[in-house]
């Protein structure tokens, strides 16, 4: 799988980097998405409810 | 068009249903609505033919759909307040950006959410400690039978935004005192008005103080931005003050009485502390004290769950009823600290969702924690059906919560 963020859509809740710090993260200034992880290798799960939790649709998962 | 065919329709509700036949649970109409007609005609007090959805999944689909509206001008009251019928809002304020759209919205909220992300919130834990420590200190100072929303559920949240906001330590108590009586319904409404009122001018004058005082807190980073007006940061910050204050506060307490009310669960956060993110996610699903929203309004006709929402048609979401949709939650009428309940729609959905909610959850992680740790015997000082709930409130909860210990 493989994991895309738009930053430009991301309203800063921060469901995804609560949800799995090892793959998100928030920018330090503005709060928008951080994407550390695009492979989320060992982490799906959790990417996948991150992408669901998004309050802004910013997530998507490229299942491969 | 709509509303001239439908005017009089004999299904639709008058008024959101708010009477619970229990304290805990949302009222039992709404349970049958979500599964007859869970996008339902909704009478407004001003007359406004509207809608009511108590669907989980139909709920997340309008609030994140950007046809339909937050603006508040376009919206009609779902309630009578003190009684009287509500004129339609006026459109928000510069920097009240909760009654904006689009790039107004978002504009202000860029802003604000860096100051808010999982991180910054985490490092203000230690500060969140010490403020709950001292009011825990306080309420055992008062003694059994004390208040525990007096004493500690509403001065908390209260001292946090004080710390966010930067409020100086010379002003908290008299910050305090304006809070407590905006947010204490037995007072006359023109007390209310005039105590927010001087909320207002204190923050305005606030704001100018932190030009020549800047600190280490929000007001002196909005205007560092050098992208707002003096105006709008002050809404900006009452903003942040009204949003995060009444709601963490009425979580802790009516949390509490959840708590106490079940003593397994209490037990099993006691003997495994490490559920207390999970309670907290729980208790926000459990009890869901946004009872009047969110609300939205269609800028277009949009079918949701095979209805035509038309133009101009006001949308309210039962919050409570959502976050108790068997199609979401199994067995959603348990408290159940073991379940996952992240997915629920107490901190709302889209991009208004709750931008304080890293906080709050902190705030009420930290504030159970401490208060079961600190009171092994903590009880209710009167029985359970005569504590006084928020029933009419937009924030349910508890009035007080006298306790013993």
């Amino acid at each position: 799988m493989r994991i895309e963020v738009d930053p430009d859509r991301c309203a800063g809740s921060g469901m995804c980097a609560l949800t799995d710090p090892d793959v998100f993260d928030q920018d330090e200034v503005d709060g928008t998405v951080v994407l550390l992880d695009p492979t989320a290798v060992g982490h799906e799960d959790q990417a996948r409810e991150a992408a669901h939790l998004c309050p802004a649709g910013a997530i998507k998962v490229v299942e491969q | 068009m709509t509303e001239t065919l439908d005017s009089g329709s004999p299904s639709a509700l008058d008024g959101i249903p708010l009477e619970r036949e229990h304290r805990l649970n949302p009222p039992a109409v709404l349970g049958e609505l979500r599964t007859t007609e869970p996008v339902a005609r909704l009478r407004f007090p001003d007359g406004h033919l509207g809608w009511l959805i108590t669907s989980h999944e139909l709920a997340r689909a309008v609030l994140a759909d950007r046809r339909f509206s937050s603006r508040s001008e376009l919206r009609h009251s779902p309630v009578r307040v003190g009684g009287q019928v509500s004129p339609r809002p006026q459109p928000a304020k510069p920097g009240m950006f909760i009654g904006m759209d689009g790039e107004d919205h978002a504009r202000y909220r860029k802003l604000l959410t860096g100051q808010f992300t999982v991180r910054r919130m985490n490092k203000l834990k230690p500060r969140i400690e010490q403020i709950v420590a001292d009011h825990l200190a306080a309420l055992r100072a008062a003694g059994p039978g004390a208040d525990l929303v007096r004493e500690f559920a509403l001065p908390v949240p209260s001292m946090v935004i004080c710390e966010l906001l930067g409020v100086p330590y010379e002003d908290r108590d008299e910050f305090q005192r304006e809070t407590r009586t905006t947010f204490n319904l037995d007072n006359d409404f023109e007390v209310i008005m005039a105590a927010f009122q001087r909320i207002e001018a204190f923050v305005a004058d606030l704001v100018r103080r932190k030009h020549d005082e800047p600190g280490d807190d929000m007001l002196t980073g909005l205007i560092e931005t050098g992208e707002l007006t003096d105006e709008e940061v002050a809404n900006m910050g009452l903003l942040l003050l009204v949003a995060g204050h009444e709601t963490t506060a009425n979580m802790i307490g009516i949390g509490t009485l959840a708590l106490l009310e079940h003593p397994e669960q209490l037990q099993a956060l006691r003997e495994d502390p490490t559920l207390i993110d999970n309670a907290v996610e729980e208790l926000m699903r459990y009890l869901t004290i946004i009872q009047l929203g969110p609300s939205r309004v269609a800028l277009e006709d949009v079918e949701v769950g095979g209805v035509v929402i038309a133009a101009g048609d006001n949308v309210l979401i039962s919050a409570p009823a959502v976050n108790r949709d068997p199609k979401r939650f199994e067995r959603p009428d348990e408290l159940d600290f073991r379940r996952s309940a992240t997915g629920h729609l107490g901190f709302g959905h889209g991009v208004h969702q709750c931008l304080g909610q890293q906080l709050a959850r902190i705030e009420m992680r930290v504030a159970y924690h401490a208060l079961i740790r600190e009171f092994p015997d903590l009880r209710l000082a009167v029985p359970a059906a005569e504590v006084p709930m928020r029933s009419d409130m937009a924030i349910y909860g508890v009035h007080s919560l006298p306790v013993a210990f």
